[in-house]
């Protein structure tokens, strides 16, 4: 199971890179391990405003339908409309494929996420 | 506490996907239900259904007992026969599907997992006659090969020659000293066979199986392939409150001699049913039906029962029940808060396969 440097997680088992004010957000590699196979991702449109652990858009594997959170809360300024047509994607390589960009709001909300070490931590638990 | 068929420790080391299925722990999958469902249909996959309920049927009245509770008609079938059919209650519902073998001395039931021990009391609690009826199931470990190349592997890597053995028929063979029952069939609706051996050689025969360019397929591809051939599965689209004329499955019923839940069935086939299985299908994408969602036209018609993206088609399938005087040629169900369209088709939705009926 990859964890990767230099990214936030969260325990809903999302991703965050933060470069400047944006974020740019994904789910990990255990995250698509559990779900399975990926069928859609049902993007969500830009300009949408979400706060921090609210929902941002459903992803559905083969199996089950399931939910993605945001990290922080801000303003969603792009999606990776690659995923519509190859949401396998996210199977394939999760850190090197981002879902949705988020303007920060708030950069205090980075720090209440967990760090690689911290995540690792926090799997092992599960 | 689940139970583990005899090849769990091969699926950990194969890094299965272990689920909780029907009392047992099975692999789901162990690389990708799609890439394991593709493989199938085009080379050859290998499925530990272990978990599937065996169960014989012994006595000089076997075959009237069993004539009685069945769909089908197996006096029509001779030794080495293998024959679909439902179990019914007295009401003509759908108690178990399950596959016949007949043997010169006893019949061989093949029943869902999530049903034998209740089938089992079913028969015992019908039984007349002289008639001994006993749960095996325990003691059977069944592996399905499963795909175009099934034939070949099995010549390659076993020195199983099974060209002679035609679609829903077995055979009885030695393998190293192990006594196996081999039949041409299956539920992915390609070419393959299924291999029923004793317990405790389960391993070597998975082994021996599982060389060259054979994959292990789980439980996920498992439901896809049925799925894409329009085979039902218990607990979707069976049901005891379902019959096999609602099922769609009239083809597989005897109407002349008596049987158990006749009456209500003669009446269906005369005076028609409330409900019907529909096929459906629909290339928008990430509308993927799922069992439970309301079916509708402009008011509410029925409800899902089976339904996935094929990998095969490329699209969006699924089963379902309606209103038996639905005729239209669309349907919708509520998928993420809108109504999306679904077109009506016809059964297998995958129409060409490797599988030989002759």
């Amino acid at each position: 199971m990859e964890v990767r440097e230099g990214l936030y997680y969260t325990k809903e088992h999302e991703w965050i890179k933060v470069e400047g004010s944006t974020g740019i957000v994904g789910i990990t590699d255990y995250a698509q391990e559990e779900l399975g196979d990926i069928a859609y991702i049902d993007l969500p449109e830009t300009g949408k405003e979400v706060k921090k652990n609210e929902k941002i858009c459903d992803i559905e594997s083969v199996k089950a339908v399931s939910e993605i959170y945001s990290p922080v809360s801000g303003k969603i300024i792009e999606v990776n409309s690659e995923l519509e047509d190859s949401p396998e994607k996210i199977n394939e390589s999760p850190y090197d494929t981002w879902i949705v960009k988020i303007e920060i709001r708030n950069e205090k909300e980075i720090e209440n996420l967990m760090d690689k070490k911290k995540y690792e931590e926090y799997l092992n638990t599960l | 506490m689940l139970k583990r068929t005899p090849l769990y420790s091969i699926h950990k080391k194969l890094n299965a996907k272990i689920v909780p299925f029907a009392g047992f722990e099975m692999p789901l999958s162990y690389d990708s239900i799609l890439r394991e469902a593709l493989y199938t249909r085009k080379k050859v996959s290998c499925f530990d259904v272990s978990h599937m309920g065996e169960i014989e049927i012994r006595g000089k009245d076997a075959l009237s007992f069993l004539s009685y509770l069945v769909s089908s008609d197996p006096s029509k079938m001779r030794d080495n026969h293998v024959q679909y059919a439902m179990l019914l209650n007295e009401n003509g519902g759908i108690v178990d599907d399950l596959l016949i073998y007949k043997f010169p001395d006893r019949y061989f039931l093949v029943v869902n997992a999530v049903n034998t021990e209740k089938d089992y009391e079913f028969l015992l609690r019908h039984k007349r006659g002289d008639v001994e009826i006993y749960n095996i199931g325990e003691k059977i470990a069944q592996i399905a090969v499963q795909g175009p190349l099934s034939e070949e592997h099995l010549r390659e890597t076993m020195d199983l020659h099974l060209s002679d053995l035609k679609f829903y028929r077995f055979k009885e063979v030695e393998y190293n000293g192990i006594p196996l029952l081999i039949s041409r069939t299956g539920y992915t609706g390609e070419d393959g066979f299924e291999i029923y051996t004793e317990k405790a050689s389960a391993e070597v025969i998975w082994n021996d199986v599982f060389k060259g360019e054979i994959k292990p397929a789980g439980l996920g591809a498992r439901d896809i392939l049925r799925l894409e051939m329009g085979y039902p599965l218990y607990g979707h689209e069976h049901s005891e409150s379902i019959t096999p004329i609602e099922a769609g499955l009239k083809r597989f019923l005897k109407t002349k001699d008596r049987f158990i839940g006749r009456k209500r069935i003669l009446r269906q086939i005369k005076d028609g049913i409330e409900k019907k299985l529909i096929a459906f299908y629909t290339e928008e994408k990430g509308s993927i039906p799922r069992g439970k969602m309301k079916i509708y036209a402009e008011d509410e018609i029925g409800y899902v029962t089976s339904g996935s993206f094929s990998p095969t088609l490329g699209y969006s399938i699924g089963m379902g029940y309606v209103d038996a005087e639905f005729d239209g040629e669309e349907i919708y169900i509520e998928i993420r808060g809108k109504k999306r369209e679904f077109k009506l088709c016809s059964l297998p939705f995958v129409k060409k396969t490797s599988l030989k009926k002759k």
